[in-house]
């Protein structure tokens, strides 16, 4: 149940899952219990693992997680739902996060979110642009404070962005 | 140093003094800075020895609760009789804070090095180092440097030849401010919702996987070999101030200042120093107007507090706030006070856990109320209304984060009612859109 | 160690409690409720609702009380200011998404957030100008709504899952005060022991469909029962409307089954409220029944009993009483008796977080009492004694046909002591309507030798009486019945006369968790090793 408004996604037909933890994948998977005393505990880095396969995490993925732990799909949705970094939905091809906590705020971090939105065509905030490309969201601080206001794209973390910048740096990802 | 500016001769460079420097962050750049002697003393040494070393040196908790290090690693049993774990807190999500970042892009194997010696010290054969998420660079850098740590022998079954285990993971978070909070992160690392925990037991008996475990911040692990390199002597004559507050601290500095990054000083520095001649003073033709010292969640100075005050963990309390993780939020003239206090409620309340009463709905009406204040609705009554609800989230949860919403709102309207009043009466235009 | 005491006073009340014990606990101990919501005593402890934070003397803040143990000489203040205003504070957070539901929602009248906000909350709310919380309801299962917005996020529904019933089908979703309990799409809250959820529910947010808008709270009745459902013999309510039975709910009891029952025992109530009763006693009169009175049938009964000899046959109901079971059984001393007690049998569901208590295979609540009386489990050998019997007495036994033909074909005489009129015994001499078991008062023996009361809780239809009245007049003799039982704890005593296990046990020693009788469990359910006779009998 999503009762604050979703984007993407909607009116789709759900295509048959095709399991993630298979070949080196599943491999990854075994290496990885042998780093906790319990498979509970694998439970982050295989959500990670199953993101960064298919781009966001479904129930079918939730429930093949759930087998693979020894776990229940309510338990591992649970787990999901609590961290904001998991996707629950499809999203652009490259996901921006963009900070606008306080010590960003006032160096002009809306500004960039709204240049950020423009150059995309995204509307609002968590929704993806029309062409798949991009989705654009507002993140709480990202640590980099220092060098307002720093920009996630995919996993590079770009420092003191500026709105006018905006458009060069979106070029960079078709 | 000032990374990433230069250093400033006010400065006292430690941990920061390779920040910029690209070769550092390899191993055998690290070695030729000095690296990985402070480990292989270490492993020669009792366990015991450390700690009292570490006690002595007077070193407190960085991340922001300043709790004294040599003795939160003294609670740990002394037999292993079931495993130990050190986890190092690297989550940094604390609005302001950005210096663990740079030690572990910089210096990763300062931070290795450190957690190892930890590690013996308390008799753990496992570290976890949890990483937050959105942190893409210093993962894919601690990685890198685990990795080589471990071909180098310097991690591993049989640690530098001592027959000491220790062995390092990276644990990568995915989104959640709470996760810092040591007993949620333990709950992080066990594959659960990052729920805070209650105490009664104390990670030291009962922790990570329900064993013994301590859990320590980026900041603290990496002074570690240092003062096992110069000594508690040394560490502890680093006080300019209180004696209970000594070594170095790393201060991360922004917001509305000329320089803006992490600069490393003396415990006991006044903080008038750091605000105008480190960071370099207001952008020209602005003054300062408030300070947010430790992070976000501690009461909000004014200009004139911050300026009287020394650092360190007494000299902050003395002017009305808390040192904190020192990630120092300057805001000058420009800022509208409100709106910031506004921002803050809502990153609190997109924090909470949603466990406790009094943070989970008062972290989001007093957020509402924000809203509605400025949105040009606010009503006299309204100050009451947020004073309670900050009565309410103080002291009564299971961890801090409800009384760190608390914290900026009660000190913004002590100390700067005058902007709330403004919007109430609408001498000034709104803010935000009436919902 | 584990006995030694700590001595604290709690709102000026000394008291003294074993060591370990937490404050909530000492408190109730001291006569004190300390509110609360997430905390109870069959669940783990988290301490999240903050509602039971109190004041310790010397202690820098307030003390959630259901995790905070007990220490020498503590001094707690449960309604002192400081926490009343806590309590206050909490209260009116829970209430500021809270629909005013009220007037349509089922739990008012016996709502933990309704009894609170009363005694301590704000008479006013502060939270005006901004819509609720609002969320759609949500149908978790079979019998289980899920309305989120009157959810306070106790979470013992998702404890009670994860711990107790050991299959973690809900969840906490979501994050601050955007959470809500979830459940995965391909789940269902369909566990046997499931229905427990809308009872830990302290407010209206779990919803038991079987319940939805039946009745108020406070237009039931309650009467405190034992479940007729299985050996386990769990302690419930019977909540009855004008008469009709409503709902069931457990009843605590820490040694049976602590605060649960299972869904099977719970929505096992509508047989209770059959309209198609019979209504008086008949007599056999040429080809059919005629109706008489009660002094004409127990004459007429006392005629057989006296004049027949031989064997006879007992086809006994599993919840048929203790004291019927035994009156009836004594009625025919003079015979050489086969007393069989029908078992029907089922799965069985253990509950894992209770080690002791599961719904049980054998679904009679009073094998262990009837086997202690002379009663066998072995149905079907009984049913074929009926051939050669003088008399055969049906004990308001669910029959098959099978049983059915075998009666009809009786050359005995069949007596029939029952609450349901069974077509296929045209030849019964004579037909006596008696209770059940929520009709009377009684006792069952559980599957560990425990006697459990339960009370009558809906009003004898009809000329109905219990069982063992009916054997008890004729036993007492013709004239004034000073010596027959006219109490259920009076039929109990005449047990003891006969069976020495039951010798000097009284009713009131019962209470209203019952007693163990001496002896081990493994005599008394002697049968249980051997394969019962497949007794499938079908629910009524």
């Amino acid at each position: 149940m999503t009762p604050h408004s979703a984007h993407g996604g909607h009116g789709t037909v759900t295509p048959p899952h095709e399991p993630v933890f298979v070949g080196e994948t599943r491999a990854k998977l075994e290496r990885l219990f042998a780093l906790y005393p319990t498979k509970q505990a694998c439970l982050l880095p295989a959500l990670w693992m199953v993101q960064e396969v298919r781009g966001w995490i479904s129930e079918t993925a939730i429930g093949e997680v759930a087998e693979a732990l020894a776990l229940t799909p309510a338990y591992v949705k649970g787990v999901v739902t609590f961290y904001t970094m998991y996707h629950t939905h499809p999203v652009g091809r490259h996901f921006i996060q963009v900070c606008t906590t306080s010590p960003c705020n006032i160096c002009g971090a809306e500004d960039v979110v709204k240049a950020l939105l423009r150059a995309t065509g995204c509307g609002e905030l968590g929704a993806t642009s029309p062409d798949g490309r991009f989705t654009v969201t507002e993140v709480e601080c990202l640590g980099a404070c220092g060098f307002a206001t720093p920009v996630l794209v995919d996993d590079d973390f770009i420092e003191s962005v500026t709105p006018e910048q905006v458009p060069g740096i979106l070029q960079r990802y078709p | 140093m000032g990374y990433p500016h230069p250093s400033h001769p006010k400065e006292t460079v430690v941990l920061s003094q390779y920040f910029g420097d690209a070769e550092a962050r390899s191993y055998d750049g690290w070695m030729k800075r000095g690296g990985y002697a402070a480990l292989r003393k270490a492993l020669g040494m009792t366990r015991e020895a450390i700690v009292e070393e570490v006690k002595a040196s007077g070193l407190r908790g960085r991340g922001g609760a300043g709790f004294p290090t040599g003795l939160k690693w003294s609670f740990m049993p002394k037999e292993a009789t079931r495993p130990h774990y050190l986890v190092c807190n690297a989550d940094e999500s604390e609005p302001g804070t950005f210096k663990d970042r740079e030690i572990m892009r910089w210096t990763p194997h300062s931070l290795i090095e450190g957690c190892a010696i930890a590690a013996y010290a308390i008799g753990a054969e496992r570290c976890y180092i949890y990483i937050r998420g959105e942190f893409t660079d210093p993962l894919r850098i601690m990685s890198a440097a685990v990795e080589e740590a471990y071909a180098r022998g310097a991690l591993g079954a049989d640690a530098f030849g001592s027959g000491q285990r220790v062995d390092m993971v990276l644990h990568r978070g995915a989104g959640a401010y709470i996760c810092g909070e040591e007993t949620a992160m333990m709950n992080s690392i066990e594959g659960k919702r990052g729920n805070p925990r209650i105490k009664p037991p104390f990670p030291a008996a009962a922790g990570l996987f329900g064993m013994p475990t301590t859990i320590n911040n980026v900041e603290t692990l990496t002074a570690v070999p240092h003062i096992i390199n110069r000594g508690a002597a040394w560490y502890k004559g680093l006080c300019l101030g209180n004696p209970k507050s000594t070594g170095t601290k790393l201060i991360s500095i922004c917001g509305h200042v000329q320089r803006p990054g992490n600069y490393e000083v003396t415990m006991g520095t006044p903080l008038k120093d750091i605000l105008y001649d480190m960071a370099g003073g207001p952008k020209p033709g602005r003054t300062f107007k408030a300070v947010i010292p430790g992070g976000s969640s501690v009461p909000i100075m004014t200009r004139e507090e911050a300026e009287a005050a020394l650092f360190d963990y007494e000299g902050i309390v003395e002017q009305g706030s808390m040192l904190g993780s020192a990630g120092m939020i300057v805001m000058d003239d420009t800022t509208d006070m409100v709106y910031q206090i506004w921002r803050l409620a809502r990153f609190y309340a997109h924090e909470s856990c949603a466990q406790c009463t009094q943070c989970r709905e008062g972290t989001a009406w007093t957020t509402k109320i924000m809203e509605r204040i400025l949105a040009g609705k606010g009503k006299q009554e309204d100050f009451q209304l947020l004073l309670d609800l900050a009565e309410n989230m103080t002291g009564k949860t299971i961890c801090v984060l409800s009384d760190s919403c608390a914290a900026p709102v009660v000190s913004g309207i002590q100390k700067f009612r005058s902007e709330f009043e403004a919007y109430i009466a609408g001498a000034r235009e709104p803010a935000l859109a009436a919902v | 160690m584990a006995d030694e005491l700590v001595n604290v006073t709690i709102d000026g009340m000394p008291v003294s409690v074993l060591k370990g014990t937490s404050i909530i606990e000492a408190a109730k101990q001291a006569g004190v409720l300390v509110p609360h919501y997430c905390y109870h005593p069959s669940l783990p402890s988290p301490a999240v609702c903050r509602m039971c934070l109190v004041e310790v003397e010397k202690a820098p803040k307030l003390m959630p009380a259901c995790v905070t143990t007990v220490t020498e000489g503590q001094v707690v203040h449960v309604n002192s200011a400081t926490a009343k205003k806590a309590r206050e504070g909490v209260l009116e957070l829970l209430l500021i998404n809270h629909p005013l539901d009220c007037p349509i929602c089922d739990q008012a009248g016996e709502c933990e957030l309704q009894d609170y906000v009363f005694q301590e909350g704000r008479s006013g709310t502060r939270y005006s100008e901004y819509a609720k919380r609002y969320n759609p309801v949500e149908d978790f299962g079979p019998d289980i709504l899920y309305v989120p917005n009157r959810c306070i996020l106790c979470t013992r529904c998702v404890r009670f899952m994860d711990d107790v019933a050991g299959a973690s089908v809900l969840n906490v979703s979501e994050r601050g005060d955007r959470a809500y309990i979830g459940i995965s799409e391909e789940q269902r809250l369909d566990h046997p022991w499931s229905g427990n959820v809308v009872d830990l529910c302290p407010v209206g947010s779990l919803l038991s469909k079987d319940f939805l808008h039946k009745a108020r709270a406070w237009d039931l009745d309650k009467t405190a029962s034992v479940c007729p459902g299985c050996t386990q013999g769990c302690n419930i309510n019977i909540d009855t409307r004008d008469d009709v039975v409503v709902r069931i709910r457990p009843r605590p009891n820490l040694e049976v089954n602590r605060h649960f029952i299972c869904d099977y025992g719970r929505m096992n109530y509508r047989w209770m409220n059959r309209g198609d009763r019979i209504e008086a006693p008949l007599v056999r009169d040429g080809g059919r029944h005629v109706a008489t009175d009660w002094d004409t049938a127990l004459a007429r009964l006392e005629q057989i009993v006296h004049g027949a000899s031989g064997s006879a046959v007992v086809l006994a109901s599993g919840r048929a009483s203790t004291e019927s079971l035994g009156l009836v059984r004594r009625l025919l001393d003079r015979f050489d008796v086969t007393a069989a007690v029908q078992v029907p049998l089922g799965e069985e569901a253990p509950l894992p977080g209770i080690p002791y208590l599961a719904l049980r295979r054998e679904r009679a609540p009073n094998l262990a009492g009837a086997e202690l009386l002379g009663y066998t489990p072995q149905w079907e050998a009984a049913v074929r004694r009926v051939r050669s019997a003088a008399v055969a007495v049906v004990l308001d036994a669910d029959l098959s046909a099978a049983d059915e033909a075998a009666l009809a074909g009786a050359p005995g005489i069949v007596i029939v002591l029952g609450s349901v009129f069974a077509e296929g015994l045209r030849n019964a001499e004579l037909v006596l309507p008696v209770t059940t078991m929520a009709e009377e008062n009684g006792t069952y023996v559980n599957r560990d030798r425990r006697v459990q009361r339960f009370q009558q809780a809906r009003s004898q239809p009809g000329m109905a009486r219990p069982a063992w009245w009916v054997a008890g007049e004729v036993l007492a003799g013709p004239g004034p019945s000073a010596d027959a039982p006219s109490t259920a704890a009076e039929a109990f005593l005449l047990l003891g006369e006969r069976w020495p296990v039951f010798a000097g046990l009284t009713h009131a020693d019962l209470g209203f968790t019952g007693r163990v009788l001496p002896g081990s469990a493994e005599a008394a359910l002697s049968g249980r090793g051997v394969a019962l006779s497949g007794t499938q009998g079908h629910a009524r």
